[in-house]
């Protein structure tokens, strides 16, 4: 790891004399992993405040008003203390040792996913050389949580939503891969550092999208996968609450049924993330641009020198403008997917596959070819 | 249950006197080896243990995992990552789609299969361990390893492509398996015919 982490860049790169390297090692982690927590929390009780929200205001209602006071904000947290006073149950039939499992499995892969995740330039938790390649693995892992839950359960709803999950991710798993492909060719990079980078430029505006024209039906192709990859409507077949009750979660309740959902939330908001990182510019906008000519204004900075240098050696304001601008396009990504969900009906599971064997597939191809031509002919 | 319970002590055991090993003799990297290796060779070992055949396929998550995690030590992300996506979310969640719908518990546990697929472990172990004993030139023993280099998507890619070996075998394969997937579709597809109605026998009205 060329750069270090977020922790090394807080101990100032230098190891404290008389301490171990697997003491460092450990507490380093330890410190990663609840910031990881506390931020993949967070994001996920404020995505299901806004879910209900959103709906709300679809619906010509208003949604929670009352906890906390303003618009409800604390509701998230009083669902969460009453979820975990929960009783926590496991049905007879069911197998306990996956059914314990498989929770876990869900959300700790994506935490492990979030763990790519950059939250400014120079903050991140762990510098992947191939993040994005990192996070699809990661969400895959996700899947096998899902289908682990449905059929440890040992619930006919159950089961049919895990085998909905299967097939359905067999077939979105493809298209999200070769959509992200044409960005991918643009960027030269797997690393969401890096391409951020490769954006700057325009004052802000160098999107990858604006750069290469076939990158706008390769977003849309994208989002489309993302809403069925993360299980959202119009694609919540595995959850399908009109037809299977809760579909892979029928069984589960309390906290466990809770990890489920911060997985939900969590993993949209990383798809989000990952889209507006590789199609719509990343960290740079034009308030990115203006925040780097007024607080940057040291020599070296340019984009390369922005990202080898440490957290504190640039001044704040910027970190905290850039890291606005990326939560911002990635939360206004995760409110695209509610309001999609409050406005389509759900599919039926054949045209589901259609869509993704017959369509998706064979149009991310086409577009991946158109991309890379672009891309060929002007280089 | 008494069987269950020693099967999985002793796995546990062996887990524990793994990463003691490991750790004694290789430091942090020691214990993440060992911990690898025996979530590799676990998962194995449960896969074939299990009566369930679902469970098996869990387990098999353990093996796919662990042997990312020794590509991940060996500095090779790309095929870790690769290793992740492919075998886990693609083959795996294919697997699972294919036998999820066979109860949770059935049957009795077939001794026979697991000491089948051990000696066969066993035994291609023993091969290759000989085959590699009998190359290594056990003398000049080299020094520690310097750190593995991460390996950028980039120098894959233009090693893979521009040494002009491996171009030919690569779209061959794919070629072979666009073949081999359209096939597929045409076996599986179901013929116009099948879908006319059977001819009317007369009598009703």
């Amino acid at each position: 790891m060329e750069h270090g982490n977020l922790i090394h860049e807080l101990l100032g790169g230098v190891a404290p004399e008389g301490v171990p390297a697997w003491a460092i090692v450990l507490v380093t982690a330890v410190i990663g992993v609840s910031l990881l927590i506390g931020v993949v929390s967070v994001i996920a009780m404020f995505s299901v405040w806004l879910e209900r929200k959103v709906s709300g205001h679809i619906q010509c209602r208003y949604g929670p008003m009352y906890v906390g006071g303003w618009h409800g904000w604390a509701q998230s947290i009083a669902d969460g203390v009453k979820l975990l006073m929960k009783e926590d149950m496991i049905p007879l039939g069911a197998d306990r040792v996956l059914f314990v499992l498989a929770p876990a499995l869900v959300l700790g892969s994506i935490f492990g996913a979030m763990a790519a995740m950059p939250l400014a330039p120079g903050f991140y938790f762990a510098d992947i050389n191939l993040g994005v390649f990192f996070i699809l693995g990661m969400s895959a892992l996700t899947t096998i949580g899902v289908i682990m839950s449905g059929w440890a359960s040992n619930s006919k709803w159950s089961l049919y939503g895990a085998m909905r999950e299967a097939a359905q991710v067999v077939a979105y798993e493809i298209p999200l891969g070769i959509s992200l492909l044409a960005p991918l060719m643009v960027a030269g990079t797997f690393n969401l550092l890096e391409a951020s980078e490769a954006q700057s430029g325009w004052f802000g505006m160098k999107w990858f999208v604006f750069q290469n024209p076939f990158l706008i039906p390769a977003a849309i192709l994208f989002f489309v996968a993302a809403l069925a990859e993360t299980k959202r409507a119009p694609f919540d077949l595995p959850e399908a609450e009109s037809e299977l009750v809760a579909g892979f979660m029928t069984e589960y309740s309390g906290i466990r049924w809770s990890f489920f959902f911060m997985e939900e939330y969590a993993a949209m908001f990383l798809m989000s993330l990952v889209g507006a990182v590789f199609f719509f510019g990343g960290f740079e906008s034009p308030f990115t641009s203006l925040a780097e000519w007024a607080f940057v204004t040291e020599a070296g900075a340019d984009g390369s020198a922005l990202r080898t240098a440490g957290l504190f050696e640039l001044p704040l304001l910027y970190h905290v403008t850039a890291g606005t601008v990326l939560a911002a396009k990635a939360l206004f990504g995760v409110f695209l997917m509610m309001w999609v969900r409050w406005t389509v009906p759900r599919v039926r599971i054949d045209q589901v596959m259609t869509m993704g064997y017959k369509y998706l597939t064979p149009l991310a191809l086409v577009v991946v070819l158109f991309a890379g031509t672009w891309e060929w002919l002007l280089s | 249950m008494g069987t269950e319970r020693a099967f999985y002590a002793c796995l546990g055991l062996g887990t524990l006197a793994a990463a003691g090993w490991g750790t004694s003799t290789g430091g942090v990297e020691g214990l993440l080896f060992a911990v690898f290796a025996t979530l590799t060779l676990g998962g194995g070992l449960v896969c074939l243990w299990e009566r369930s055949v679902v469970r098996s396929a869990f387990a098999l998550l353990a093996t796919f995992g662990g042997v990312a995690g020794l590509f991940l030590l060996l500095g090779a992300d790309f095929l870790a990552m690769a290793q992740i996506l492919i075998y886990v979310g693609g083959i795996l969640a294919l697997i699972l789609f294919g036998v999820m719908l066979s109860p949770p518990d059935m049957g009795e546990r077939k001794l026979s299969r697991v000491g089948l697929g051990l000696a066969a472990v066993g035994g291609a172990f023993a091969w290759v361990g000989a085959k590699v004993a009998a190359t290594v030139s056990w003398a000049q023993a080299p020094g520690p390893l310097a750190p593995p280099e991460q390996s950028h998507a980039r120098e894959i890619g233009v090693g893979f492509l521009a040494a002009d070996q491996y171009v030919v075998a690569f779209e061959l394969a794919a070629v072979v398996l666009t073949v081999a997937l359209v096939a597929a579709v045409y076996i599986a597809r179901r013929k116009i015919t099948d879908f006319e109605e059977p001819a009317e026998t007369g009598g009703s009205a």
